[in-house]
């Protein structure tokens, strides 16, 4: 039963959470300037791997708020808990997404550029 | 008023029977048709400061608190722009969020349309009241979250899970949880809750 | 002396009550114990030893330990109270001795009890600074250092009394007092402190993230309290703590050499915790064997008791100070350098065997008749560097032989943590490499050699941790002694003398259990397929270079006693090609019974070492431990979660008409829907033809309240909703809604729904029941991790409402009856419109005009706590229409004849709004999420799967939902091989106002096979289907406005 720590409520048990895949996925700036095949990458590839991963999570039950998390696959341990907005931290290697295109900055662009609809649905 | 029929309607001869006062006792109750309003914003803005007046509470700060009287209206913490207003001292009334959602349509000269939302939650979620030496250790039987006094003090509420439900949990006196799970699951909660509390009628007798 | 129950004079019998004798009865014979005996206690009290026999090989056993670890001596326990379950292979070792407890011993493989379980169990979620697992000397150590700093304290032991391995001893002292006695008063003196639980009898089963632990409480009804309503058999305490200390002790390893699975040979610790414990002698002539110094305390004990121990074999070629003292002090010869190398059952002992009758009431402790195949003689022999049997063979009779392989630290809670471990050479045991993060280990779970390192090491662990959660007290560490024990010299496989008439061999080769062997093991399969070295006994190896290692010399080194598994089943694992430990466990199942490999897995691991060239137990390295530590019952898990508490049943305000009014059911994610509601004899096909018929001609009405709603409000919410919905919300008025898809960035099809615009600024969404959490957590995605800067908020209000749906042509009559303030003409009240209304009994209502069915209906939304209310209104102004109430399976054929979509059933994720002929509602001229993807090769593909009508063409059968369809003629053969497969029916009904059965489909290309004739299998026949469009009935939408 993983701990969680919600920036907004504190850790909390697991059960309360919902998972939302992996973290800094932007949503391409222009999905029309991609190819299909980058659109698709966009869509359906994402990195696995070993070790630390930046992933994102809800705390569904609680605060309904959406945050981001490092969590080392191999062990399970979260390393590190912070806002959508921000940035990957720097010390986990490798811990950027590969998404396609897009700075990952928020934009009010009418399908902006976050990572929503990565994960989950 | 006879034709509203309360969530946990037709459970109260169970509940009563259920219920046993005094050690190591606990008691469940309803508290029926309470107006509850739904409130998004952003303290601190303008938008919440009108709502605060409005409503005549200040709206909590952080997870876990809970503002105003929590026999008559209080306020709960949701999220950092969500919040539960509760009153327990009356019933509901047709129309109920009005005055306070008029207040971010404000339109007099100066005010202006503000951001947020207000609406009237009254049917939204059942108010089940658990009461007792043994009320703690009744919800520990379903409920992830620490309820020590320590890290669950008077006047604390979180919305967590009990048993499989979603519920706000509030602590609203010494012995006394207020429970709020939506009013669908408040039946499944009452029978969930009786057969909890079956050991410590039990250990009585 | 005699075996069976000793006197005070001749044992502390720290766990037991004298003055409280009770009756078990075992297999039909009544057994005298004492409160706090096991079964297993009485059973050895009562002079035997022996209990069911072995699985697989049905050899005769005995009991060999003391605690869970036990491999043999599996009971099957009656139901010990109404309704309460009867248990199989429950470890005889581990069942308190209660009056009236009535077992058997399992015979074979256990049951689950036929008659289910009735009893009461519960779970209880604990939150703590420091968790101790383990109530030995280590861990109340470490319990008194924590608690005592006011820090929240939880201590659990598998026991029923504290104290761990002091209660297996006698004569120890801590701090100048009685080990015993000073673990009672430590306990005692926490007890009641506010922030300070002791919970005996519960096991620690799983570790867990961020050290959360499950526990399983066996509680009061079973041992010590009266059941009772409420008070639960076991409880499951789930744990979450900040620190956690294991103090879980080391169980000890048996030895491996030929026939060393006869009852009488036992674990010498158990022998020795019988004995102290529970004040029962084992045997009456025990001989010793061991590679360390742990069973010289057994021997002191002994002989002070009065039992004969006429023989020690230990492996270490000079006797330790502390061997020599023992041996000096009782007199028994001590054999150095030795180790034992067979045992055997002699003819006297065969001919108790059926003296069994009657002879184990005996109070008197009448020695162990009945126990067949018992050890009567121990032969033992020096052996060499390498543990090679290289000397005469000499031969010592004996009842029982106290075994001692080493001790192997308790680890599997660290383990399950990916906690690391090392093999120790000096201690021949893995120990924790390093704790886990937040975690400490002490005791002898953590290699500690004496009492006094015990102790320090918890003191200290339960400072520190106390320490570490930021509670804080002067340390004190319980003194003890602190020898350390002399050297350790393991044997991890011991031959059989070769050409020496082992003591054991006539049963070797002729007993029932060999005999099996080659049958079992053909049998099962568990013997190598494909192994060139088909072993069996009886198959001559004489031409293999090592007949050494033939595994028929070693069918009876017993490895792992539950799974019947031996040195020969390792060697057939190794010459199939197995190296790692993980396959060879595998291949021959060794450490995966109920024990989970307690007493056998590093023995496992030190065999598989011995006969691998190059490998020794480090490199050999340890399989991974899983939880449960031990069994635990299913019911236990499921705890209150069951029958009603099952899963939870939403229902909405109006719920209680439709059970008085005979609704069957059905489960719409957790709610409980109205499916229809029978009359008398009537089936669902009939009620469901009558109640369309109602909607079709007059008027039904349903309850719809489970719709999810979110209301919306901001100035950007126009242009949010234009993002999300496929078509245009922006420029919807006031007033009105609209029928709106959404779908993921994929562009394929995820929920769909009305939405109505109450204000410039303010929306009221609704979407199906199902999809109602997850739209409104998608809203919430896109706003706060795409569009945070857009002003617009989302609450739920679909517990808010409740919503009647009042349809058919009569709907307008029913409406205006009930809302008689407002104009309900078709005129004042177009469709998609809306109107806040008061009803005629006062209360405040919003109807809308939509339908689901094609029909004019009426959608009448209230707040919750008045829609069992408003529908009782409802059905009161619609009698004189003969109103009809409908569920949801008539739903779902009404709009089914009109061609509308349920996403979920006719979609499944693939399908996008044009596959679904809905391009109707996708804009050409905005931005929405997954527009992009209609661009993607696959999804302008014409000859996708399309959402069609399919019409049996004999008119009368009705399709399978699910069921495939194939092109016409296509063969369906084995000789044909794969059918190409066309799509499938994804909704299927029988049509009242078509007379005829028809479906919905998703079919390759659809759109471009109308009329064609295709194919689908019913009941294995196929039927011919026909492909028509999706709308069966009113496709000019007449029917709408009345």
């Amino acid at each position: 039963m993983l701990l969680i720590d919600c920036p907004h409520c504190g850790p909390r048990d697991e059960v309360e959470f919902h998972y939302g895949g992996q973290a800094h996925v932007p949503y391409p700036e222009d999905p029309y300037a991609l190819t299909d095949r980058e659109w698709a990458e966009f869509l359906f590839y994402r990195d696995n791997p070993r070790g630390p991963f930046a992933e994102r999570w809800q705390h569904s039950v609680g605060c309904r708020k959406w945050f981001n998390a490092v969590r080392d696959t191999a062990t399970y341990e979260f390393l590190e808990v912070y806002p959508m907005a921000a940035p990957a931290p720097s010390a986990g290697g490798g811990l950027t997404g590969n998404g396609p295109v897009g700075s990952g900055s928020t934009r009010s662009g009418p399908v902006g550029s976050g990572s929503a609809g990565s994960g989950s649905a | 008023m006879h034709l509203r029929r309360s969530p946990a309607h037709g459970a109260a001869a169970e509940m009563a029977a259920a219920s046993v006062a005094g050690p190591p006792g606990v008691m469940l109750r309803e508290i029926a048709f309470a107006p509850q309003l739904g409130v998004r914003t952003v303290p601190g803005s303008a938008s919440a400061s009108r709502i605060e007046r409005a409503l005549g509470v200040s709206l909590p700060s952080s997870v876990g608190e809970t503002t105003g009287d929590p026999d008559a209206l209080h306020c709960v913490w949701i999220s950092p722009d969500e919040f539960l207003t509760i009153d327990v001292s009356r019933t509901q009334e047709h129309g109920e969020a009005g005055a306070v959602a008029a207040a971010l349509d404000d339109d007099r000269p100066g005010a202006g349309r503000v951001p947020g939302q207000v609406v009237d939650l009254s049917g939204n979620r059942a108010i089940l009241e658990l009461t007792g030496p043994s009320a703690r250790a009744v919800l520990e039987k379903g409920c992830h979250v620490d309820l020590h006094p320590r890290a669950f003090p008077v006047g604390h509420a979180v919305s967590t899970l009990v048993g499989p439900v979603p519920m706000i949990v509030h602590r609203s006196h010494g012995e006394t949880f207020r429970l709020l799970p939506r009013s669908s699951f408040a039946q499944y909660t009452v029978r969930w809750l009786i057969d909890a509390m079956l050991e410590f009628r039990t250990i009585r007798a | 002396m005699t075996a069976g129950r000793v006197g005070p004079d001749c044992s502390p019998g720290h766990g037991i009550d004298r003055t409280a004798p009770i009756t078990v009865t075992v297999d039909g014979r009544p057994m005298a114990a004492f409160a706090g005996d096991t079964v297993a206690s009485a059973h050895i009290a009562s002079g035997r030893l022996s209990c069911g026999p072995s699985l697989y090989l049905s050899r005769p056993r005995g009991i060999v330990a003391a605690g869970v670890e036990e491999p043999n001596a599996l009971l099957t326990v009656d139901a010990r109270t109404p309704g309460g379950p009867s248990e199989s292979m429950l470890p005889a070792t581990t069942v308190e001795a209660v009056e009236g407890l009535s077992a058997r011993w399992l015979q074979g493989m256990g049951v689950l009890d036929p008659l289910g379980d009735d009893a009461y169990y519960d779970r209880k979620y604990v939150h703590t600074d420091v968790l101790i697992v383990g109530a030995g000397p280590a861990g109340i150590a470490a319990a008194r250092e924590a608690a005592k700093t006011g820090a929240r304290t939880v201590l659990v032991d598998e026991q029923s009394m504290p104290g761990g391995s002091l209660l297996s001893g006698r004569g120890e002292t801590v701090d100048g007092v009685d080990a015993v006695a000073w673990a009672r008063t430590a306990l005692e003196r926490l007890t009641g402190q506010p922030d300070f639980a002791y919970m005996h009898r519960t096991t620690a089963i799983g570790s867990y993230d961020a050290n959360y632990v499950v526990a399983v409480e066996r509680r009061a009804a079973d041992v010590d309290t009266p059941a009772a309503p409420g008070v639960p058999r076991e409880r499951v305490w789930h744990i979450r703590a900040k620190r956690v200390i294991l103090a879980t002790g080391a169980h000890e390893r048996p030895l491996v050499f030929a026939d060393n699975d006869r009852p009488g040979v036992m674990l010498a610790g158990a022998v020795r915790t019988y004995l102290n414990r529970y004040a029962v002698a084992a045997g009456k002539n025990i001989i010793l064997a061991t590679t360390d110094d742990s069973v010289y305390g057994l021997l002191e004990d002994l002989h002070s008791a009065g039992i004969a121990v006429p023989l020690v074999v230990d492996s270490r070629p000079e006797p330790s100070a502390r061997a020599r003292a023992a041996l000096e002090a009782t007199g028994a010869r001590g054999a150095f350098g030795a180790a034992v190398v067979g045992t055997s059952a002699g003819a006297d002992a065969s001919t108790e065997v059926g003296t069994s009758e009657g002879v184990g009431t005996s109070a008197d402790g009448q020695a162990d008749a009945g126990d067949e195949g018992r050890v009567t003689a121990v032969s033992f022999a020096p052996v060499d560097e390498f543990g090679r049997p290289s000397g005469d063979v000499e031969t010592a009779a004996a009842d029982t032989l106290a075994v001692s392989g080493g001790h192997s630290p308790v680890l599997h809670l660290h383990t399950q943590r990916q906690g690391r471990v090392h093999w120790d050479e000096s201690l021949a045991a893995f120990v924790p490499e390093a704790p886990v993060a937040g975690q400490a280990v002490v005791g002898s779970a953590n290699g500690a050699v004496s009492l006094g390192v015990a102790l320090e090491q918890g003191a200290h662990a339960g400072h520190s941790a106390a320490a570490e959660t930021g509670a804080r007290g002067p340390l004190v560490v319980p003194t003890a002694s602190a020898v350390a024990p002399g050297p350790v010299r393991p044997l991890w496989l011991i031959a059989a003398p070769h050409g020496s008439a082992a003591p054991g061999s006539p049963d070797r080769d002729g007993g029932p259990g060999e005999s099996d062997l080659g049958e079992s093991a053909a049998s099962d399969g568990r013997s190598g397929v494909g192994d060139s070295r088909d072993d069996r006994p009886g198959t001559s190896d004489d031409e293999d270079d090592d007949a050494a290692f033939a595994p028929e010399r070693w069918s009876t080194h017993f490895v792992d006693l539950q799974r019947d598994q031996t040195v020969a089943d390792v060697l057939r694992a190794i010459g199939a090609g197995m190296r790692s430990v993980e396959h060879i466990k595998r291949y021959t199942s060794i450490s995966t019974a109920g024990d989970q490999g307690k007493t056998s897995s590093v023995n496992a691991m030190g065999v598989i070492a011995s006969l691998l060239e190059d490998a020794d137990p480090a490199s050999v390295g340890t399989s991974t431990n899983r939880p449960p530590y031990t069994p635990v019952a299913f019911a236990a898990l499921a705890g209150r979660r069951r029958g009603e508490l099952y899963e939870p049943a939403r229902v909405t305000n109006i719920h209680p008409w439709h059970v008085a009014h005979g609704a069957e059911f059905e489960d719409v994610g957790q709610w409980k829907r109205p499916r229809y509601f029978p009359r008398t004899d009537e089936d669902m096909d009939a009620a469901v033809l009558r109640e369309c018929a109602a909607v079709r001609t007059t008027v039904g009405f349903q309850d719809v309240s489970t719709l999810g709603k979110i209301e919306i409000r901001g100035t950007d919410a126009p242009e949010f909703l234009n993002r999300i919905y496929t078509n245009g919300f922006a420029k919807l008025p006031v007033g009105r809604g609209r029928y709106g898809l959404m779908c993921g960035a994929d562009g394929m099809l995820f929920d769909d729904g009305v939405t109505m615009r109450l204000a410039e600024d303010r929306f009221l969404m609704t979407t199906t029941t199902g999809g109602a959490a997850g739209v409104l957590d998608w809203l919430e995605e896109w706003h706060q991790t795409e569009w945070p800067h857009m002003d617009v908020f989302f609450t739920s209000v679909t517990e808010q409402w409740n919503t009647i749906a009042v349809a058919g042509p009569r709907s307008r009559d029913v409406v205006a009856k009930i809302a008689p303030d407002i104009d309900v003409s078709n005129e004042a009240f177009g469709f998609m419109e809306f109107r806040e209304a008061q009803l005629s009994n006062g209360i405040p209502a919003r109807i809308c005009r939509i339908s689901f069915s094609g029909e004019l209906a009426f959608e009448v939304n209230v707040s919750a706590f008045y829609g069992l209310a408003a529908w009782e209104l409802v059905a009161e102004a619609g009698e004189e229409f003969d109103i009809t109430p409908y569920g949801t399976e008539t739903m779902h054929v009404l709009r089914a004849e009109k061609g509308l979509v349920i996403i979920g059933q006719d979609t499944d994720g693939t399908v996008t709004p044009h596959d679904a002929g809905m391009g109707w509602a996708v804009s050409r001229l905005k931005d929405f999420i997954g527009k992009r993807s209609f661009q993607r090769a696959d999804t302008v593909r014409p000859d996708r799967k399309h959402f069609v009508g399919v019409l049996p063409v004999d008119g009368v059968t009705r399709l399978d939902e699910g069921a495939q369809l194939i092109a016409a003629g296509t063969p369906v053969t084995p000789e044909a091989g794969p059918v190409p497969m066309i799509g499938h029916v994804t909704s299927s009904y029988v049509s009242a106002e078509l007379g005829r059965p028809f479906g919905l489909a998703l079919v390759e290309n659809g759109f471009n096979r109308m009329g064609e004739i295709v194919q689908s299998p019913v009941d294995g026949t196929l039927v011919d289907v026909e492909i028509t469009s999706s709308v069966f009935i009113d496709p000019e939408g007449k029917r709408r406005d009345g």
